[in-house]
């Protein structure tokens, strides 16, 4: 059952992010990544990490997704001309992620870490839920919570401030 | 299921995703791949905190996606700007600073 | 006092005298200047004969000192003094040298009165004199050495005195670069010395000599080459001796006294005091003999056809230094250096007179144009009569007894060296026809233009002044000659000076006449006794002999001039169209600035062309300009990368990534 609900999420990833980078208009890129999204959710949950799951949904593909929704439908779908100008880009690019693929997982499975090759240890009942990670975020990760909040907000401020009223002359 | 396949699963994501940036032209695209990298980080992240047993990386996975908004955010923001500003939506036709 | 305390005054004063004037030129006025710069040296002369008045006190065997001041290095085996060597030779020389010098700067007062250099040209006359005497004191060679070079220095400064006439500058560093081929000579000498010998002290090294080197061995020869072609630059004998006849470019006391009297006889000096030396290596003193043969006859042949009065007088003092080559190098230590004091008393002597009367012809040297000053300056005519009668060796003139001496002891030696004694009396014939032609051609006759306004105005004749070789018109500001000339007849300062030489010059001789007395002789014996050479002695009546042939010899030299330029005045002309290869060929000076030129100077010139346009241009440049290029090609190349795509950036990026992965997986298995 886990097992089966582990390789359906997977696959769910895998042509979530295939869809990303090969569709050709950005648009239906976008709703390949919600699926990605939800598909890592679901191996979130797989993983006892409940709050973590959540989050991902609501947050993820519930307010970025629609940002960048927004955005796509306020900018067009463009399509990108076929022509390279940098040469030899075509051919490195898929190589090189065909390498770092390999090296990461040689890494991963030639490691020394052998508890990698189990379940993980049993855990209790609350693993991953709300409390726990509450309790975590205002005990243990106070500094790096206020942190991010604050991070935030500057975001927020760039953001006016990048989109903002244009000035005399901009428009080109 | 081993924690071995989550990890695997995450460098392969991790792959795609660069391979993405690599390939494409359009910044809103390029954005999205790089939205693929973030989660496939956050998808080992979990899945070591399982392995270990404690919840610190999840945690963390949540501060990542924090981050991940915050630059999507900024990101988005300049692509506007640009579309707003008519110049062309391609990473290779912006390119004034050069040698 | 000691001779030696009396030896570093003689030093201190001229030194002190130049730089006063140097210093304080501003200050002083112009006659002043004159003042200070004489008596400076009439003060040296008065110490230099304190401390040889202080020597005779001494014993004969005990008449050598040096002493010194300081240590100027001590270092590893180098130990060289600031230290002056105090003996009859070095004495003998400050005498000769202050007393002609004491003379000229009086002349001088007169003579250089109106020229806008005056204190320039006191102040540079005292540091020749005192580069002179430190060279003839000096006690060890590196002394030596700093003294030449100076004395160098000081006539460069003399001759280029007129510094706006481009032939004299010109005529200053041609003297000057020829000196400095001698200074090579020199310094290799020096080091050499060192080498062999370990030391730099007079005394030392010509003890030391004898002990380390056997005779005629190639580096006791090799040194005494190498003080040769010192002594060969200063003293202007074949083949260095180009530049003497254009040093008369320098106002006339200058030429008098550094290039009659003084300077040039340093060469000879040299090898006097190195005698000990030569002893060592006689084909090197036979090689300086037979080279002031050879200067001797060339000087004397040229000096038959020149026109200019100055440079006639030149290749007189280059022939007669000749001789004195001649006697210091076959061991007539005691008749060379006679010769030395007699030729300086009458050189200067005729220098002065020339001066007077090239005044007269306002600054005219041509001899052509000169005749009849004989009623018209007639103490300026007689003075010079005196000298041109003690240059010819006219008999019982100091100029007889001085000459004839250095022939009888070449007579004596035997040998080989009878041919010294034979060309030596050609070369006295030679003398006296070429005094006496100049004597003959300006005093007397019917006077010239010049002679005549001076006869009937009183005053001196008044022309454009024009560079005398070239007639290029001059002004008479500073750094040409003044506008006043200044004659003999008009000047109190020149009478004194020329008559005093004019005593001299005839009766200087008195003190070695052969048999009676030998006070010259006597005085420098105790410096030569180490010489195998000073025990040759002619006897008094081969010395009898020879004086009665030399006797002869000046006068039908005498009397052939008369009978060329009074009785048959026609009779040049038409020996110099007759023989006019021979005139050419003498009157181009042997044609050795044309060989100069092409041995040194265009060698000289094509290696500047080779160096400025081949070397510097390709390898110099090509390197520098090779080396910018070079970098700014790799900059060139690196600055490709920066193509402006961001997505090549990220690609190098992941490949960097992908490499560093790369690197640690293989190092972690």
């Amino acid at each position: 059952m886990e097992q089966a609900l582990f390789f359906a999420a997977a696959i769910g990833a895998l042509g979530g992010a295939i869809g990303v980078v090969a569709m050709r208009n950005p648009f239906f890129g976008v709703l390949s990544l919600i699926v990605h999204l939800f598909s890592l959710a679901v191996l979130f949950l797989l993983l006892t990490s409940a709050f973590v799951a959540a989050a991902q949904v609501v947050v993820y593909a519930g307010a970025v997704m629609v940002l960048y929704v927004f955005v796509v439908a306020y900018v067009g779908g463009g399509t990108e001309s076929a022509w390279e100008p940098i040469p030899g880009q075509r051919l490195l690019a898929p190589l090189l992620g065909v390498a770092l693929f390999i090296e990461l997982s040689i890494a991963v499975l030639a490691s020394s870490l052998l508890a990698l090759g189990t379940d993980g240890p049993d855990v209790r009942a609350g693993f991953g839920d709300p409390a726990a990670i509450g309790n975590l975020l205002l005990e243990k990760f106070l500094v790096p919570f206020e942190a991010a909040s604050i991070l935030l907000l500057l975001a927020a401020v760039g953001a006016v401030v990048l989109a903002g009223h244009l000035r005399e002359g901009e428009r080109s | 299921m081993n924690i071995e396949w989550y990890v695997v699963l995450s460098s392969l994501l991790f792959a795609i995703g660069a391979t993405g940036i690599l390939i494409r032209r359009s910044p809103v695209v390029i954005l999205l791949c790089l939205e693929l990298m973030l989660n496939a980080g956050n998808l080992a992240l979990v899945a070591f905190s399982r392995m270990v047993g404690n919840q610190d990386g999840q945690v963390f996975a949540i501060v990542v996606m924090v981050v991940a908004a915050c630059e999507v955010v900024v990101g988005l923001g300049l692509i506007v700007a640009i579309f707003r500003r008519r110049l062309p939506l391609d990473v290779d036709e912006l390119r004034e600073l050069r040698g | 006092m000691s001779a030696t305390a009396w030896a570093w005054f003689v030093l201190l004063f001229p030194l002190l005298g130049s730089v006063v004037i140097a210093v304080g030129f501003r200050a002083l006025p112009a006659r002043a200047a004159g003042a200070i710069g004489t008596t400076a040296i009439a003060l040296a002369f008065v110490c230099g004969v304190a401390a040889l008045i202080a020597l005779l006190g001494e014993d004969a065997d005990a008449r050598h000192h040096a002493s010194s001041l300081w240590d100027y290095a001590s270092v590893a085996g180098l130990d060289i003094k600031l230290g002056i060597f105090v003996d009859p030779l070095s004495v003998y020389m400050v005498v000769v040298v202050t007393a002609v010098s004491a003379l000229i700067h009086l002349y001088s007062f007169g003579y250089m009165a109106s020229d806008e250099g005056y204190h320039r040209f006191f102040s540079y006359l005292n540091f020749f004199v005192f580069s002179m005497l430190l060279l003839v004191l000096a006690g060890n060679f590196v002394l030596l050495i700093v003294g030449w070079a100076f004395v160098g220095f000081a006539s460069y400064a003399l001759i280029s005195f007129w510094y706006r006439r481009t032939t004299a500058t010109a005529a200053g560093m041609e003297a000057f670069v020829i000196n400095v081929v001698g200074d090579i000579g020199l310094v290799l000498a020096a080091i050499l010395i060192f080498r062999e010998l370990g030391t730099f002290e007079y005394e030392e090294v010509f003890a030391k000599a004898p002990e380390v080197f056997s005779v005629n061995e190639w580096t006791v020869t090799a040194i005494c080459l190498l003080l040769l072609l010192g002594a060969i630059a200063k003293s202007a004998q074949l083949p260095l001796h180009t530049w003497l006849p254009d040093a008369m470019e320098g106002p006339t006391p200058v030429s008098a006294l550094i290039h009659a009297a003084t300077m040039v006889t340093a060469g000879v000096y040299l090898i006097a005091r190195t005698h000990a030396l030569f002893v060592l290596a006689p084909t090197a003193a036979d090689i300086a003999a037979f080279i002031g043969l050879a200067t001797l006859l060339v000087a004397a042949s040229i000096a038959l056809v020149v026109t200019d009065l100055k440079r006639a007088i030149a290749y007189s003092t280059m022939s007669q230094i000749g001789y004195m080559f001649v006697g210091v190098s076959i061991g007539a230590y005691g008749a060379g250096l006679f010769h030395l004091m007699t030729h300086a008393f009458f050189k200067a002597l005729l220098f002065m007179a020339a001066g007077s009367i090239i005044a007269a012809m306002a600054n005219d040297q041509n001899i052509d144009r000169m005749s009849g000053f004989g009623r018209v300056m007639r103490f300026t005519s007689a003075t010079m009569l005196a000298g041109a009668l003690a240059l010819a060796a006219f008999p019982f003139t100091s100029g007889f007894f001085s000459k004839d001496e250095i022939m009888a002891y070449a007579s004596a030696r035997g040998g080989m060296y009878l041919i010294f004694t034979v060309l030596g009396y050609f070369g006295a014939l030679l003398t006296a026809i070429y005094t006496f032609r100049l004597i003959f051609r300006i005093l007397p006759g019917r006077p010239c233009r010049e002679a005549q306004e001076l006869m009937d105005t009183g005053h001196v004749a008044h022309e454009e002044p024009r560079n005398p070789a070239t007639g290029e018109v001059e002004d008479t500001e500073v750094g040409f000659p003044g506008p006043e000339h200044h004659i003999a007849e008009q000047s109190a300062s020149m009478r004194v000076a020329m008559a005093v030489l004019a005593l001299g010059a005839l009766f200087a001789g008195f003190v070695q006449i052969p048999g009676v007395d030998n006070v010259i002789g006597n005085f420098l014996d105790p410096v030569f006794a180490d010489s195998p050479l000073s025990a040759i002695h002619p006897s008094t009546g081969a010395s009898w002999l020879g004086l009665a042939i030399g006797a002869a010899v000046s006068l039908s030299g005498i009397g052939i001039a008369y009978w060329l330029y009074v009785v048959r005045p026609e009779l040049p002309g038409e020996l110099q169209r007759r023989f006019a290869g021979v005139h050419r060929f003498l009157s181009n000076k042997w044609y050795f600035d044309e060989l100069i030129d092409i041995l040194v100077v265009r060698p000289a010139l094509a290696i500047g062309r080779f160096a400025n346009q081949t070397f510097e241009r390709f390898v110099v440049d090509g390197i520098v300009t090779g080396t910018a290029d070079t970098v700014r090609s790799a900059g060139g190349l690196v600055r490709l990368v920066q193509s402006g795509f961001v997505r090549s950036y990220a690609l190098l990026l992941v490949a960097g990534f992908a490499g560093l992965a790369l690197y640690f997986l293989l190092s972690s298995s």
